[in-house]
Protein backbone atom coordinates (compact mmCIF):
# COMPACT_ATOMS: atom_id res chain seq x y z
CA UNK A 1 0.00 0.00 0.00
CA UNK A 2 2.88 2.14 1.32
CA UNK A 3 4.51 2.13 -2.67
CA UNK A 4 0.99 3.04 -4.20
CA UNK A 5 0.67 5.75 -2.05
CA UNK A 6 3.84 7.18 -3.12
CA UNK A 7 3.81 6.75 -6.74
CA UNK A 8 0.94 9.02 -7.16
CA UNK A 9 2.61 11.78 -7.42
CA UNK A 10 3.23 11.43 -11.27
CA UNK A 11 3.48 13.79 -14.33
CA UNK A 12 0.36 15.40 -15.58
CA UNK A 13 -2.36 14.03 -18.12
CA UNK A 14 -1.64 10.23 -18.31
CA UNK A 15 -4.36 8.13 -20.31
CA UNK A 16 -7.69 6.89 -18.06
CA UNK A 17 -5.97 3.45 -17.93
CA UNK A 18 -2.45 3.99 -18.00
CA UNK A 19 -0.27 1.24 -16.53
CA UNK A 20 -0.52 2.70 -12.52
CA UNK A 21 -3.82 3.09 -12.99
CA UNK A 22 -4.24 -0.39 -14.35
CA UNK A 23 -1.86 -1.44 -11.28
CA UNK A 24 -4.76 -0.44 -8.41
CA UNK A 25 -7.27 -2.85 -10.15
CA UNK A 26 -4.75 -5.76 -10.48
CA UNK A 27 -3.18 -5.53 -7.30
CA UNK A 28 -5.44 -6.04 -5.12
CA UNK A 29 -6.76 -9.39 -6.64
CA UNK A 30 -3.86 -11.77 -5.70
CA UNK A 31 -0.67 -10.01 -4.20
CA UNK A 32 -2.42 -7.31 -1.59
CA UNK A 33 -5.60 -9.30 -1.76
CA UNK A 34 -7.67 -7.63 0.99
CA UNK A 35 -9.08 -10.47 2.88
CA UNK A 36 -6.09 -13.00 2.32
CA UNK A 37 -2.73 -10.39 2.89
CA UNK A 38 -4.34 -7.39 4.27
CA UNK A 39 -6.96 -9.76 6.65
CA UNK A 40 -9.76 -6.96 6.28
CA UNK A 41 -13.73 -7.68 6.11
CA UNK A 42 -13.63 -11.50 7.05
CA UNK A 43 -16.56 -11.02 8.72
CA UNK A 44 -18.87 -11.55 5.71
CA UNK A 45 -16.67 -12.61 3.37
CA UNK A 46 -17.90 -16.03 5.76
CA UNK A 47 -21.82 -15.19 6.92
CA UNK A 48 -23.54 -15.35 3.54
CA UNK A 49 -21.30 -17.95 1.81
CA UNK A 50 -23.31 -20.74 2.14
CA UNK A 51 -24.57 -20.37 -1.65
CA UNK A 52 -23.52 -19.27 -4.72
CA UNK A 53 -26.54 -16.56 -4.79
CA UNK A 54 -26.67 -14.42 -2.42
CA UNK A 55 -22.84 -14.60 -2.02
CA UNK A 56 -22.95 -12.97 -5.86
CA UNK A 57 -25.75 -10.62 -4.43
CA UNK A 58 -23.96 -9.51 -1.69
CA UNK A 59 -20.47 -9.15 -3.80
CA UNK A 60 -21.79 -6.74 -6.02
CA UNK A 61 -23.34 -4.58 -3.36
CA UNK A 62 -20.14 -4.69 -1.44
CA UNK A 63 -18.44 -3.68 -5.15
CA UNK A 64 -20.42 -0.59 -5.70
CA UNK A 65 -20.70 0.72 -2.02
CA UNK A 66 -16.62 0.07 -2.08
CA UNK A 67 -16.80 2.43 -5.29
CA UNK A 68 -19.22 4.68 -4.63
CA UNK A 69 -17.83 5.72 -1.01
CA UNK A 70 -14.31 5.72 -2.40
CA UNK A 71 -15.76 8.24 -5.15
CA UNK A 72 -17.23 10.44 -2.86
CA UNK A 73 -14.92 10.64 -0.25
CA UNK A 74 -11.71 11.35 -2.61
CA UNK A 75 -14.37 14.08 -4.18
CA UNK A 76 -14.86 16.26 -0.53
CA UNK A 77 -11.30 15.06 0.82
CA UNK A 78 -10.22 18.99 1.14
CA UNK A 79 -12.93 19.43 2.49
CA UNK A 80 -13.27 17.05 5.61
CA UNK A 81 -11.47 18.31 9.02
CA UNK A 82 -9.21 15.61 9.42
CA UNK A 83 -10.31 15.29 13.59
CA UNK A 84 -14.27 14.35 12.55
CA UNK A 85 -13.16 12.30 9.41
CA UNK A 86 -13.83 9.01 10.69
CA UNK A 87 -17.30 9.91 11.28
CA UNK A 88 -17.53 11.67 8.19
CA UNK A 89 -16.57 8.35 6.25
CA UNK A 90 -19.03 6.31 8.79
CA UNK A 91 -21.91 8.75 7.46
CA UNK A 92 -21.13 8.44 3.62
CA UNK A 93 -20.86 5.02 3.98
CA UNK A 94 -23.76 4.02 5.77
CA UNK A 95 -26.09 6.21 3.72
CA UNK A 96 -24.95 4.28 0.75
CA UNK A 97 -25.63 0.86 2.89
CA UNK A 98 -28.72 2.43 3.10
CA UNK A 99 -29.21 2.97 -0.31
CA UNK A 100 -27.91 -0.61 -1.16
CA UNK A 101 -30.17 -2.28 1.29
CA UNK A 102 -34.05 -0.15 0.41
CA UNK A 103 -32.75 -1.89 -3.38
CA UNK A 104 -32.69 -5.06 -2.44
CA UNK A 105 -35.66 -5.06 -0.36
CA UNK A 106 -37.50 -3.21 -3.22
CA UNK A 107 -36.04 -6.20 -6.20
CA UNK A 108 -34.52 -8.87 -4.78
CA UNK A 109 -36.72 -9.32 -1.60
CA UNK A 110 -35.77 -13.32 -1.32
CA UNK A 111 -31.88 -12.69 -1.46
CA UNK A 112 -32.20 -9.78 0.84
CA UNK A 113 -34.18 -12.24 3.42
CA UNK A 114 -31.20 -14.78 3.15
CA UNK A 115 -28.74 -11.98 3.73
CA UNK A 116 -30.63 -10.48 6.26
CA UNK A 117 -28.11 -8.17 8.78
CA UNK A 118 -25.40 -9.27 6.93
CA UNK A 119 -26.45 -6.25 4.36
CA UNK A 120 -25.90 -3.65 7.21
CA UNK A 121 -23.28 -4.90 8.47
CA UNK A 122 -21.19 -3.82 5.39
CA UNK A 123 -20.63 -0.58 7.36
CA UNK A 124 -18.72 -1.85 9.32
CA UNK A 125 -17.05 -3.84 6.92
CA UNK A 126 -13.30 -2.90 7.21
CA UNK A 127 -12.37 -3.05 3.77
CA UNK A 128 -14.63 -0.26 2.84
CA UNK A 129 -13.08 1.86 5.48
CA UNK A 130 -9.43 0.83 5.00
CA UNK A 131 -10.22 1.79 1.62
CA UNK A 132 -11.54 5.40 2.47
CA UNK A 133 -8.83 6.14 5.15
CA UNK A 134 -5.77 4.54 3.34
CA UNK A 135 -6.59 5.74 -0.54
CA UNK A 136 -9.61 8.14 -1.32
CA UNK A 137 -8.49 10.55 1.50
CA UNK A 138 -5.46 11.20 -0.46
CA UNK A 139 -6.31 10.71 -3.89
CA UNK A 140 -7.78 11.68 -6.79
CA UNK A 141 -11.01 10.70 -8.01
CA UNK A 142 -10.77 8.78 -11.01
CA UNK A 143 -7.51 6.82 -9.10
CA UNK A 144 -9.55 5.82 -6.11
CA UNK A 145 -12.41 4.92 -8.56
CA UNK A 146 -10.19 2.05 -9.60
CA UNK A 147 -8.77 1.46 -6.53
CA UNK A 148 -12.02 0.57 -4.92
CA UNK A 149 -12.93 -1.31 -7.79
CA UNK A 150 -9.84 -3.27 -7.26
CA UNK A 151 -10.22 -4.37 -3.72
CA UNK A 152 -14.13 -4.67 -4.61
CA UNK A 153 -13.34 -7.48 -7.01
CA UNK A 154 -9.86 -8.92 -4.87
CA UNK A 155 -12.95 -9.52 -1.86
CA UNK A 156 -15.95 -10.67 -4.15
CA UNK A 157 -13.61 -13.49 -6.22
CA UNK A 158 -12.50 -14.83 -2.05
CA UNK A 159 -16.15 -15.30 -1.49
CA UNK A 160 -17.25 -16.41 -4.60
CA UNK A 161 -14.48 -19.29 -4.23
CA UNK A 162 -15.19 -19.75 -0.59
CA UNK A 163 -19.16 -20.30 -1.73
CA UNK A 164 -18.21 -22.39 -4.62
CA UNK A 165 -16.79 -25.05 -2.74
CA UNK A 166 -19.35 -24.80 0.19
CA UNK A 167 -22.28 -24.89 -1.85
CA UNK A 168 -20.81 -27.69 -4.44
CA UNK A 169 -19.71 -29.77 -1.41
CA UNK A 170 -22.59 -29.02 0.77
CA UNK A 171 -25.67 -29.00 -1.08
CA UNK A 172 -24.52 -30.89 -4.50
CA UNK A 173 -25.22 -27.47 -6.28
CA UNK A 174 -24.01 -24.54 -8.58
CA UNK A 175 -26.63 -21.67 -8.27
CA UNK A 176 -29.21 -24.11 -6.55
CA UNK A 177 -28.43 -26.02 -9.79
CA UNK A 178 -28.21 -29.83 -8.93
CA UNK A 179 -24.83 -30.56 -10.82
CA UNK A 180 -24.37 -34.13 -9.28
CA UNK A 181 -28.01 -35.15 -10.39
CA UNK A 182 -27.31 -33.48 -13.68
CA UNK A 183 -24.41 -35.97 -14.67
CA UNK A 184 -25.93 -38.58 -13.57
CA UNK A 185 -24.05 -39.08 -9.88
CA UNK A 186 -27.45 -39.38 -8.03
CA UNK A 187 -26.66 -40.24 -4.49
CA UNK A 188 -23.16 -37.53 -3.74
CA UNK A 189 -22.76 -37.70 -0.67
CA UNK A 190 -22.89 -33.87 0.50
CA UNK A 191 -20.64 -33.03 3.42
CA UNK A 192 -23.16 -31.06 6.55
CA UNK A 193 -19.79 -29.84 7.67
CA UNK A 194 -19.67 -27.42 4.75
CA UNK A 195 -23.27 -25.88 5.06
CA UNK A 196 -22.44 -24.94 8.90
CA UNK A 197 -20.19 -22.15 9.69
CA UNK A 198 -17.39 -24.57 10.47
CA UNK A 199 -16.86 -25.04 6.88
CA UNK A 200 -16.40 -21.82 6.41
CA UNK A 201 -13.49 -21.35 8.35
CA UNK A 202 -11.99 -24.53 6.87
CA UNK A 203 -12.18 -23.40 3.73
CA UNK A 204 -10.95 -19.97 4.07
CA UNK A 205 -7.95 -21.09 5.87
CA UNK A 206 -7.37 -23.74 3.00
CA UNK A 207 -7.90 -20.82 0.05
CA UNK A 208 -5.00 -18.68 2.18
CA UNK A 209 -3.02 -21.49 2.31
CA UNK A 210 -3.04 -22.26 -0.95
CA UNK A 211 -2.77 -18.81 -2.58
CA UNK A 212 0.10 -17.69 -0.48
CA UNK A 213 1.67 -20.61 -1.13
CA UNK A 214 1.49 -19.13 -5.13
CA UNK A 215 2.60 -15.87 -4.00
CA UNK A 216 5.34 -16.85 -1.84
CA UNK A 217 3.85 -14.56 1.32
CA UNK A 218 5.37 -15.16 4.58
CA UNK A 219 3.82 -14.18 7.85
CA UNK A 220 5.79 -13.72 10.66
CA UNK A 221 4.62 -13.34 14.27
CA UNK B 1 -36.52 -16.09 35.07
CA UNK B 2 -36.08 -19.35 32.79
CA UNK B 3 -36.49 -18.22 29.36
CA UNK B 4 -34.12 -15.28 30.01
CA UNK B 5 -31.20 -17.99 31.08
CA UNK B 6 -31.76 -20.09 28.45
CA UNK B 7 -31.07 -16.90 25.96
CA UNK B 8 -28.23 -16.20 27.66
CA UNK B 9 -26.76 -18.92 27.82
CA UNK B 10 -27.89 -19.92 24.16
CA UNK B 11 -26.39 -16.43 23.36
CA UNK B 12 -22.95 -17.53 25.13
CA UNK B 13 -22.45 -20.99 23.78
CA UNK B 14 -24.83 -21.45 20.72
CA UNK B 15 -25.33 -18.48 19.17
CA UNK B 16 -21.79 -17.30 19.74
CA UNK B 17 -20.86 -14.25 17.56
CA UNK B 18 -17.99 -15.84 16.56
CA UNK B 19 -18.25 -19.17 15.94
CA UNK B 20 -21.91 -19.26 14.28
CA UNK B 21 -22.15 -15.64 13.03
CA UNK B 22 -18.62 -14.50 11.97
CA UNK B 23 -19.11 -10.95 13.77
CA UNK B 24 -16.49 -9.47 14.78
CA UNK B 25 -13.57 -11.32 12.82
CA UNK B 26 -11.65 -8.32 12.06
CA UNK B 27 -10.48 -7.63 15.63
CA UNK B 28 -10.66 -10.94 16.66
CA UNK B 29 -8.11 -12.04 14.18
CA UNK B 30 -6.09 -8.87 14.38
CA UNK B 31 -5.99 -8.55 18.27
CA UNK B 32 -5.32 -12.20 19.68
CA UNK B 33 -1.83 -12.42 19.52
CA UNK B 34 -1.50 -11.73 23.11
CA UNK B 35 -4.15 -13.26 26.20
CA UNK B 36 -3.41 -9.64 27.99
CA UNK B 37 -4.77 -7.09 25.28
CA UNK B 38 -7.05 -9.73 23.71
CA UNK B 39 -8.33 -10.25 27.73
CA UNK B 40 -9.08 -5.89 27.10
CA UNK B 41 -10.52 -5.68 24.07
CA UNK B 42 -13.14 -8.61 25.41
CA UNK B 43 -14.18 -6.72 27.89
CA UNK B 44 -14.06 -3.62 26.34
CA UNK B 45 -16.47 -5.39 23.81
CA UNK B 46 -18.76 -6.50 26.48
CA UNK B 47 -18.87 -3.10 28.37
CA UNK B 48 -20.36 -1.44 24.75
CA UNK B 49 -22.23 -4.43 23.79
CA UNK B 50 -24.38 -3.92 27.16
CA UNK B 51 -24.70 -0.02 26.89
CA UNK B 52 -25.61 0.04 22.95
CA UNK B 53 -27.91 -2.42 22.59
CA UNK B 54 -30.56 -1.89 25.02
CA UNK B 55 -29.98 2.26 23.67
CA UNK B 56 -30.91 1.18 20.64
CA UNK B 57 -33.43 -0.87 21.33
CA UNK B 58 -35.19 2.50 22.86
CA UNK B 59 -34.14 4.63 19.75
CA UNK B 60 -36.34 1.68 17.74
CA UNK B 61 -38.96 1.58 20.06
CA UNK B 62 -39.45 4.92 20.59
CA UNK B 63 -38.22 6.57 17.21
CA UNK B 64 -37.73 4.93 14.17
CA UNK B 65 -40.59 1.76 14.45
CA UNK B 66 -43.57 2.64 12.15
CA UNK B 67 -46.15 4.46 14.32
CA UNK B 68 -43.15 5.22 17.27
CA UNK B 69 -43.40 8.69 17.47
CA UNK B 70 -47.16 8.44 18.86
CA UNK B 71 -45.50 10.27 21.49
CA UNK B 72 -45.28 13.46 19.83
CA UNK B 73 -49.39 13.17 18.58
CA UNK B 74 -51.28 11.91 16.88
CA UNK B 75 -50.10 13.10 13.06
CA UNK B 76 -46.96 11.56 14.16
CA UNK B 77 -48.79 8.20 14.16
CA UNK B 78 -48.39 6.89 10.22
CA UNK B 79 -44.68 7.85 10.28
CA UNK B 80 -42.46 4.95 9.53
CA UNK B 81 -38.52 6.25 9.78
CA UNK B 82 -37.40 2.35 9.83
CA UNK B 83 -34.67 3.24 6.87
CA UNK B 84 -33.35 5.70 8.48
CA UNK B 85 -32.11 2.27 10.86
CA UNK B 86 -28.69 1.66 9.70
CA UNK B 87 -27.49 5.42 10.17
CA UNK B 88 -29.07 6.08 13.88
CA UNK B 89 -27.67 3.04 15.31
CA UNK B 90 -23.79 3.66 13.87
CA UNK B 91 -24.50 7.03 14.80
CA UNK B 92 -25.20 5.93 18.28
CA UNK B 93 -22.25 3.30 18.55
CA UNK B 94 -19.86 5.93 17.68
CA UNK B 95 -21.19 8.73 20.05
CA UNK B 96 -21.37 5.80 22.66
CA UNK B 97 -17.65 4.62 22.08
CA UNK B 98 -16.74 8.02 22.11
CA UNK B 99 -18.70 9.22 25.73
CA UNK B 100 -17.71 5.79 27.04
CA UNK B 101 -14.18 6.65 26.56
CA UNK B 102 -14.34 10.30 27.94
CA UNK B 103 -16.10 9.22 31.13
CA UNK B 104 -13.45 6.59 31.30
CA UNK B 105 -10.67 8.48 31.16
CA UNK B 106 -11.83 11.24 33.58
CA UNK B 107 -13.41 8.92 36.20
CA UNK B 108 -11.30 5.74 36.31
CA UNK B 109 -7.39 6.39 34.83
CA UNK B 110 -6.34 3.03 35.53
CA UNK B 111 -8.96 1.24 33.77
CA UNK B 112 -8.28 3.79 31.32
CA UNK B 113 -4.98 2.53 30.91
CA UNK B 114 -5.88 -1.25 29.97
CA UNK B 115 -8.81 -0.35 27.62
CA UNK B 116 -8.43 3.06 26.11
CA UNK B 117 -6.65 2.16 23.07
CA UNK B 118 -9.56 -0.32 22.08
CA UNK B 119 -12.45 1.67 22.83
CA UNK B 120 -12.39 3.39 19.50
CA UNK B 121 -11.41 0.04 17.36
CA UNK B 122 -14.53 -1.09 18.81
CA UNK B 123 -16.87 1.34 16.97
CA UNK B 124 -16.56 -0.32 13.85
CA UNK B 125 -16.75 -4.11 16.00
CA UNK B 126 -19.49 -5.97 13.81
CA UNK B 127 -20.74 -7.50 16.26
CA UNK B 128 -21.81 -4.24 18.10
CA UNK B 129 -23.74 -2.83 14.97
CA UNK B 130 -24.82 -6.97 14.62
CA UNK B 131 -25.97 -7.37 17.92
CA UNK B 132 -28.69 -3.97 17.59
CA UNK B 133 -29.10 -5.61 14.16
CA UNK B 134 -30.00 -9.46 15.68
CA UNK B 135 -32.27 -7.96 18.21
CA UNK B 136 -34.38 -6.11 16.31
CA UNK B 137 -34.96 -9.09 13.74
CA UNK B 138 -35.60 -11.52 16.83
CA UNK B 139 -38.18 -8.35 18.40
CA UNK B 140 -36.61 -8.91 21.66
CA UNK B 141 -38.28 -6.69 24.82
CA UNK B 142 -36.35 -4.78 26.94
CA UNK B 143 -34.63 -7.00 29.67
CA UNK B 144 -34.21 -10.06 26.74
CA UNK B 145 -32.14 -7.39 24.46
CA UNK B 146 -30.10 -6.52 27.67
CA UNK B 147 -29.54 -10.44 28.57
CA UNK B 148 -28.91 -11.03 24.95
CA UNK B 149 -26.24 -8.24 25.12
CA UNK B 150 -24.43 -9.76 27.91
CA UNK B 151 -24.26 -13.18 26.40
CA UNK B 152 -23.43 -12.27 22.95
CA UNK B 153 -20.45 -9.95 24.96
CA UNK B 154 -19.39 -13.38 27.11
CA UNK B 155 -19.07 -15.69 24.21
CA UNK B 156 -17.17 -13.19 21.92
CA UNK B 157 -14.97 -12.34 25.00
CA UNK B 158 -14.45 -16.49 25.88
CA UNK B 159 -13.89 -16.92 21.94
CA UNK B 160 -10.92 -13.95 21.91
CA UNK B 161 -9.40 -15.42 24.93
CA UNK B 162 -9.28 -18.47 23.92
CA UNK B 163 -7.71 -18.23 20.37
CA UNK B 164 -5.40 -15.65 22.09
CA UNK B 165 -3.79 -18.07 24.58
CA UNK B 166 -3.92 -20.77 21.43
CA UNK B 167 -1.66 -18.16 19.53
CA UNK B 168 0.29 -17.59 22.08
CA UNK B 169 1.89 -21.46 22.16
CA UNK B 170 1.45 -21.76 18.62
CA UNK B 171 5.13 -19.50 18.40
CA UNK B 172 6.73 -22.04 18.61
CA UNK B 173 4.96 -25.13 16.69
CA UNK B 174 6.52 -25.45 13.35
CA UNK B 175 3.37 -24.25 10.88
CA UNK B 176 3.91 -24.77 7.07
CA UNK B 177 5.50 -21.51 6.13
CA UNK B 178 2.15 -20.38 3.56
CA UNK B 179 -0.03 -21.24 6.20
CA UNK B 180 1.17 -19.27 9.23
CA UNK B 181 -0.56 -16.24 10.84
CA UNK B 182 -3.92 -16.02 9.37
CA UNK B 183 -4.02 -19.33 7.92
CA UNK B 184 -3.60 -21.63 11.24
CA UNK B 185 -5.90 -19.56 12.93
CA UNK B 186 -8.61 -19.77 10.32
CA UNK B 187 -8.28 -23.16 10.37
CA UNK B 188 -8.52 -23.51 14.84
CA UNK B 189 -10.97 -20.83 14.99
CA UNK B 190 -12.90 -24.03 12.70
CA UNK B 191 -11.89 -26.65 15.29
CA UNK B 192 -13.02 -24.47 17.72
CA UNK B 193 -16.17 -23.61 15.83
CA UNK B 194 -16.63 -27.30 16.14
CA UNK B 195 -16.24 -27.90 19.62
CA UNK B 196 -18.66 -24.82 20.60
CA UNK B 197 -21.25 -27.16 18.61
CA UNK B 198 -21.59 -29.51 21.00
CA UNK B 199 -23.40 -27.05 23.13
CA UNK B 200 -26.22 -26.96 20.53
CA UNK B 201 -29.80 -27.48 22.21
CA UNK B 202 -28.48 -27.13 25.36
CA UNK B 203 -31.72 -25.96 27.45
CA UNK B 204 -32.65 -25.59 31.64
CA UNK B 205 -36.20 -26.79 32.26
Amino acid sequence: MAEAVEEVKKAPAESLFSKRRRKFVTDPLNDDNPVTIQVLGICSALAVTTKLEPTFVMSIAVISVIVCSNLIVSLIRNLIPSRIRIIVQLAVIASLVILVDQILKAYLYDVSKLLSVFVGLIITNCIVMGRLEAFAMGNKPWDSVLDGLGSGIGYAWIILAVAFCRELFGFGSLFDFKIFHAIGWENFPTNGLMTSPVGAFFILGIIIWIQRYKTGYVEHN
Amino acid sequence: MQELINLFVKSIFVENMIFAYFLGMCSYLAVSKKVSTATGLGAAVIFVLVITVPLNWFIQEFILKEGALMWLGDDFATIDLEFLQLIMFIAVIASTVQLVEMLVEKFSPALYGSLGIFLPLIAVNCAILGSSLFMIQKEYDLVESLVFALGSGVGWFLAIVAIAAIRERLKYSNVPAPLRGLGITMIITGLMGIAFMSFMGIKFS
